[in-house]
C-alpha cells in the first residue's frame, strides 16, 4: 500500500477506447506521478489510486491500460 | 431578442463535487424551480436571483462533467447546453466554470477545454475556506492573466461567500461580447485537443501561480485508511445502513403520532360541527381520513431524506460504492450503481433519473430496473401500519427494537430480490464487453445545514405538494365511489357493500383470494397505482365508510390473519403498481418494452411471493 510510481503511457485496448480517453482526461498522461492508496475488500478490486490531487477507484482492468515505471529508492 | 436586455442568462458549469450546488444554493437561496417528478427534470436546475444593478440573474445549475468529450447522459447535457445546442435553450450569456481551489490539477483542464469554446466566461475558484486551511496559495491575479478571463474567489457554504462572484457577473455587458459570438448561434467544439496538451499546459499554470504543501488533505489519508479498510470499512458500511432504518422507526415516531392524533381531532371536531350527511360523511371519512394517515409519514420521510443528503455531502456514498464495487459486479451491476439505489430507498424517481450518471448504458438499464425494488418512502405508511399492527413493540438482544428489525428485514428482502434480478439480467444479456467504474473519491466535508435544509425543504414541499393533489384527489373520487350507490332499503351490511367500490373490490377478489386479500384491500391497490403511500389512506377511507370507528392500525389488528398482513407485506416488497416510476422509465429509457418488462416481472414476483407467504403462513397456523 502507498506504492509511488510515474505514468509512462496509457494503453488503448481498441479503436475509440473510451476508457483510456476518460483516463486520460483524469491526468493518466506521462510524467504524472501516482499512487496507490488502497484496494478494495474483495480480491482486491477496485483499486484506490491518487493521481495529481484527486483520487480515482480504477477496476483492475481499466488500471491495467495505465503503464508505469515504478520509482527506483532515493 | 425579448428580455435578454433586462435578464442575464449564466450557467454554472465544472466538475464534479467542485460545490456548483452549493454556490447555486447561494446565489439563488429557496428561488428555485423545485425538481417536480411530474415534468420537470432534475437535468437543468433553474433559480434566478436580482443582482445589485436591479438585473434578473437567471442561473442554470448544470450536472458535473470531466469533459466535453461526454460519457454519460449528464455529462451530454452539460455539453449541449454550453454548446447552445441543447433544444429550446439558447447558450448562456456567460458561462461560469466552477473550480475546486484545493483540486486544480484536475478541474483546471475541463476549465481550458471550456475556454477553447470561445465563449464569454468567468471563473469562480471554489472552497477557497478549504485551501486556506491546508496552506494552499494562490496567485489569483496571475491565473486570471495567463487564463485570460476573470477569475474570482468564493466559498460557497458561508453567507456572502459568493460576493466578490456577484458584483463580477453584474461587471459583465452581454453586448460587448455579442460582438464576438452571433447570439443564439451554434457553438462549435473544436477539435479535441490532446490530453497531454491541456494537461501540460495546467502544469506550467499551477507551477507559476500556486503553491500548495502536499497534494491531498491530511484528514482525506486518515479517514480513508479506516473507513475503505477491507474489515472495519464494510462493518462502518453496515452499521450505518442498519442506523437509518432504526432512526426512520424510531425517532420518528412521536411526531408520527402527533400529527396523526391531530389531524384526527380536529377531522372529529368538525365532524360534531357539521350535520349528519354526505358533507360531513366526505370530509371526515374521505379528506380527513385518508389525508391524516399519509401526512403523518411526513417525519418519516424528511429523516429518511436528512440522512440521504448528510451521506451524499459528506462525500461517504463513493466510498460505499467503492467498497461494493466487487460485489456489485458479480450480481451485474457497478459500484455506481449504489447512489442511485440509495436514493430509490427514498422514491424510485430521483433514484431512476439519478442513474444518468453512470456511463455504461447496460448497468444503467440494470439499475433503473431494480431501482422500484429498493423500498421507497412510498411504501413506509403500508409496512409501518402492518408492523404497528402486527409486530409486538419489544426489544430484543438488549438493544434493537424488534418492529426496526422486521422493517430491515423487509428492506433486505428488496435489495436480495434486486440482486437476484441484476445477476439473472446479467446472465441473459448477449454483449458481455466490458464495463467502466473509474469514479472519483471527493474529498471529505462537513455537510452544510443550509443545503441540507433547502434539499429538506424541497422534498417535504413534494410530499405535501402529492398529499394535497394526487393523493387527496384520488381519497375524493375513492369516497365518491365507496359511497354511492347508495344502499337499499332495509339493507343488512353497511353502506360500502352495496357501492362501486365494493363492487370493484369483490371483482378484484377473485383473483386476489389465493394470496390472502380482503376485498377492502383489493379496492385499496386501485387507487394505490397512482401512489403507493394512497393504498393506506384508501384502507381507511374505506374502512371508515364500512362503519368503523375506530383507527385503521386496531381495525386491521383486530380483523386480519397475520397470514393476510405478511401477505401484504410481501407483496409490497415488490409492489409493481406505481404509475410515476414506470412513467420515468419510460421518459429515461424512451422505450415501452422497458416499461413492459419492469411491470411484468414485478408483478409476476409481487404474486409469486405473497402467494408462496399467504400459504406457507396459513399452513403454519398464522
Amino acid at each position: 500500500m502507498g506504492v509511488s510510481a510515474t505514468v509512462f503511457e496509457v494503453n488503448d485496448t481498441g479503436p475509440k477506447d473510451a476508457i483510456a480517453q476518460r483516463l486520460r482526461d483524469f491526468g493518466f498522461v506521462a510524467g504524472e506521478p501516482v499512487r496507490l492508496v488502497a484496494r478494495g475488500p474483495l480480491g482486491a478490486d477496485p483499486l484506490l489510486v491518487q493521481i495529481g490531487y484527486t483520487r480515482f477507484a480504477l477496476r483492475r482492468a481499466e488500471a491495467a491500460r495505465v503503464t508505469v515505471s515504478l520509482e527506483t529508492s532515493p | 431578442m425579448n428580455g435578454t436586455a433586462a435578464t442575464l442568462r449564466i450557467a454554472l458549469v465544472g466538475n464534479p463535487n467542485c460545490g456548483k450546488t452549493a454556490l447555486f444554493n447561494l446565489l439563488t437561496g429557496t428561488r428555485q424551480k423545485v425538481a417536480n417528478y411530474a415534468g420537470v427534470t432534475i437535468e437543468r436546475k433553474e433559480g434566478h436571483y436580482l443582482a445589485p444593478s436591479g438585473r434578473n440573474v437567471r442561473v442554470l445549475d448544470l450536472p458535473g462533467a470531466y469533459s466535453l468529450a461526454a460519457n454519460s447522459p449528464d455529462e451530454a447535457i452539460t455539453r449541449d447546453v454550453v454548446t447552445g445546442r441543447y433544444p429550446g435553450e439558447a447558450a448562456p450569456d456567460l458561462i461560469v466554470c466552477v473550480a475546486d481551489a484545493t483540486n486544480l490539477r484536475l478541474h483546471l483542464r475541463f476549465v481550458l477545454e471550456i475556454a477553447r469554446l470561445g465563449r464569454p466566461m468567468l471563473l469562480a475558484l471554489n472552497m477557497m475556506d478549504a485551501a486556506k486551511r491546508r496552506g494552499i496559495h494562490i496567485d489569483v491575479a496571475a491565473l486570471a492573466a495567463r487564463l485570460g478571463m476573470p477569475v474570482v474567489e468564493t466559498i460557497a457554504v458561508k453567507r456572502g461567500g459568493a460576493a466578490g462572484l456577484i458584483a463580477q457577473i453584474d461587471a459583465f455587458e452581454p453586448l460587448a461580447a455579442l460582438g464576438a459570438v452571433v447570439a443564439g448561434g451554434n457553438v462549435h467544439i473544436p477539435q479535441a485537443p490532446s490530453a497531454p496538451d491541456l494537461h501540460a499546459q495546467v502544469r506550467v499554470m499551477l507551477a507559476e501561480t500556486v503553491t500548495m504543501p502536499r497534494r491531498t488533505a491530511a484528514i482525506d489519508d486518515t479517514l480513508d485508511r479506516i473507513v475503505l479498510h477491507p474489515v472495519f470499512g464494510l462493518a462502518i458500511l453496515a452499521a450505518i445502513m442498519f442506523l437509518i432504518f432504526q432512526a426512520v422507526f424510531s425517532w420518528a415516531t412521536p411526531l408520527h403520532d402527533g400529527i396523526d392524533a391531530g389531524i384526527q381531532a380536529a377531522g372529529a371536531w368538525l365532524g360534531s360541527a357539521l350535520p349528519d350527511g354526505a358533507l360531513r360523511s366526505l370530509l371526515v371519512d374521505g379528506v380527513f381520513a385518508g389525508l391524516g394517515t399519509v401526512l403523518a409519514f411526513l417525519p418519516q420521510i424528511l429523516i429518511l431524506f436528512l440522512f440521504i443528503f448528510v451521506l451524499e455531502e459528506s462525500g461517504y456514498l463513493p466510498r460505499a460504492a467503492f467498497l461494493l464495487d466487487r460485489m456489485m459486479l458479480a450480481a451485474g451491476l457497478t459500484g455506481r450503481s449504489f447512489i442511485p439505489l440509495l436514493s430509490s430507498f427514498a422514491c424510485a424517481i430521483p433514484g431512476i433519473m439519478a442513474t444518468r450518471s453512470i456511463p455504461d448504458p447496460r448497468d444503467r438499464l440494470t439499475t433503473i430496473l431494480i431501482a422500484p425494488l429498493m423500498t421507497c418512502s412510498a411504501r413506509l405508511p403500508v409496512y409501518a401500519l402492518l408492523i404497528a399492527a402486527f409486530v409486538p413493540q419489544r426489544t430484543v438482544a438488549g438493544i434493537f427494537n424488534l418492529q426496526g428489525v422486521v422493517l430491515f428485514t423487509l428492506y433486505l428482502a428488496g435489495i436480495v430480490s434486486a440482486l437476484l434480478v441484476a445477476w439473472t439480467i446479467k446472465r441473459l444479456r448477449r454483449d458481455k464487453s466490458e464495463h467502466a467504474l473509474m469514479m472519483e473519491l471527493p474529498s471529505y466535508r462537513v455537510p452544510h445545514p443550509r443545503d441540507i435544509a433547502i434539499g429538506l425543504y424541497e422534498r417535504g414541499m413534494i410530499f405535501i405538494q402529492r398529499v394535497g393533489g394526487i393523493i387527496l384527489a384520488l381519497t375524493v373520487l375513492l369516497w365518491f365511489l365507496s359511497s354511492f350507490p347508495a344502499p337499499p332499503v332495509g339493507a343488512s351490511e353497511p353502506a360500502i357493500h352495496y357501492s362501486l367500490a365494493g363492487m370493484i373490490g369483490k371483482a378484484l377478489h377473485v383473483v386476489f383470494a389465493p394470496i390472502g386479500f380482503n376485498w377492502q384491500i383489493c379496492i385499496a391497490l386501485v387507487p394505490g397505482l397512482a401512489a403507493r403511500e394512497v393504498a393506506v389512506s384508501s384502507l381507511a377511507t374505506v374502512y371508515a365508510l364500512g362503519g368503523n370507528e375506530d383507527g385503521l392500525q386496531a381495525i386491521v389488528a383486530a380483523q386480519w390473519s397475520l397470514a393476510t398482513a405478511l401477505s401484504l407485506l410481501a407483496w409490497y416488497v415488490f409492489a409493481p403498481m406505481c404509475i410515476s416510476t414506470l412513467a420515468t422509465v419510460k421518459r429515461e429509457t424512451r422505450s415501452w418494452r422497458n416499461v413492459v418488462v419492469l411491470a411484468g416481472y414485478l408483478f409476476g414476483l409481487a404474486y409469486f411471493a405473497s402467494l408462496a407467504t399467504y400459504q406457507i403462513a396459513k399452513a403454519l397456523g398464522a
